[in-house]
């Protein structure tokens, strides 16, 4: 199966590293145009080494930086994008953090920006691109979840709600939009090897190796070859669903 | 302008919107049971119509306006 994606335009929230800088890779390598969200000025330098990257080889790589989690800077980087490129074909909604702490120390900014960003962010961007797909009756959105959103995980209450609530949301959407020829799924992450799981003591990543079943680590990789078959004409009725690529962890 | 003005500059909106051919919309039209819209497809030409005509139609307003004369005389009564 060979996954062409000549032409089409896809934008990657925070993009610039980890899982989505992988995902703009792999997308770029298919033939994409890819749109490089970053969130902030400290970060400029790594997306424009992902667009760096991407072009010497080749490819079409803009960066744009946007906070999502405000409104008027997703519009803007939407415009723009629709202005170089003459519309949105693919969103992957990837742009997440992380503000671990047990629920008894967790505090209302701990909870709320997890939430305003992985969440909240993810529908301000669906939402803002919609229309466009809409009036084209084309789109696909994968939307970055994870396997902490099923599952639930001690530690990271904000985490796991806001990746649950991008579950319930993806199915919403799906259900909104299939009439418009609009996918929307997800790709629910287990272990993989990225700054944010970097920051984690050996022991818990020990523990969770063991628990996988597939015994390694999963990479960025693993993650993007399944974004990018959701995204592909092959998975045009697949919607609404969760890819879980976690090696077996939860099973 | 007249309601047929206004007819045949949203009879092109409509058609984009709703996949349809210009030619099956008329004054008589109901969105839903003639022209094939859903939900979806109303609140699109809804929001396309506001734009178009610098105007905000109230939900309440909308949910009213079943047909294609009914939004035309909306737009007549309450375009910018």
């Amino acid at each position: 199966m060979n996954l062409d994606f000549q032409d089409k335009r896809v934008l990657i929230t925070g993009a610039q590293r980890g899982i989505g800088k992988e995902i703009a890779l792999g997308f770029s390598q298919s033939g994409a145009k890819v749109f490089i969200n970053y969130p902030f000025e400290s970060e400029k330098e790594v997306a424009r080494e992902v667009v760096d990257q991407i072009n010497t080889n080749g490819g079409n790589a803009v960066a744009f930086q946007a906070d999502v989690r405000h409104q008027q800077e997703i519009d803007k980087m939407i415009e723009e994008m629709i202005r170089l490129w003459g519309g949105i074909d693919i969103l992957v909604n990837n742009a997440g953090i992380t503000r671990d702490k047990l629920l008894i120390k967790m505090s209302d900014e701990d909870w709320q920006s997890v939430l305003d960003i992985n969440l909240t962010g993810t529908f301000r961007c669906s939402r803002s691109v919609s229309k466009e797909m809409m009036t084209r009756r084309y789109g696909r959105i994968i939307n970055i979840s994870s396997v902490m959103g099923l599952q639930g995980n001690a530690g990271q209450a904000n985490y796991s709600a806001s990746k649950g609530g991008i579950v319930a949301f993806t199915k919403a959407m799906a259900k909104e939009f299939g009439a418009r020829n609009i996918t929307v799924n997800c790709v629910a992450p287990g272990f993989i090897g990225t700054a944010m799981t970097s920051v984690l003591p050996e022991a818990v990543r020990q523990n969770f190796i063991h628990r996988v079943l597939i015994k390694r680590e999963g990479t960025p990789q693993d993650i993007m070859h399944a974004v990018l078959f959701l995204a592909s004409d092959q998975a045009s009725y697949i919607t609404g669903q969760v890819i879980v690529v976690d090696g077996g962890l939860t099973l | 302008m007249n309601e047929q003005e206004i007819l045949e500059k949203v009879k092109p909106v409509i058609a984009d919107k709703l996949g349809i051919g210009e030619d099956e919309i008329t004054m008589e039209s109901h969105f839903i049971n003639d022209l094939g819209a859903d939900s979806l497809g109303l609140v699109d030409i809804t929001m396309a119509l506001e734009e178009e005509y610098s105007m905000e139609i109230p939900d309440e307003e909308a949910s009213k306006l079943v047909t294609v004369g009914a939004m035309i005389e909306y737009i007549k009564n309450n375009a910018k």
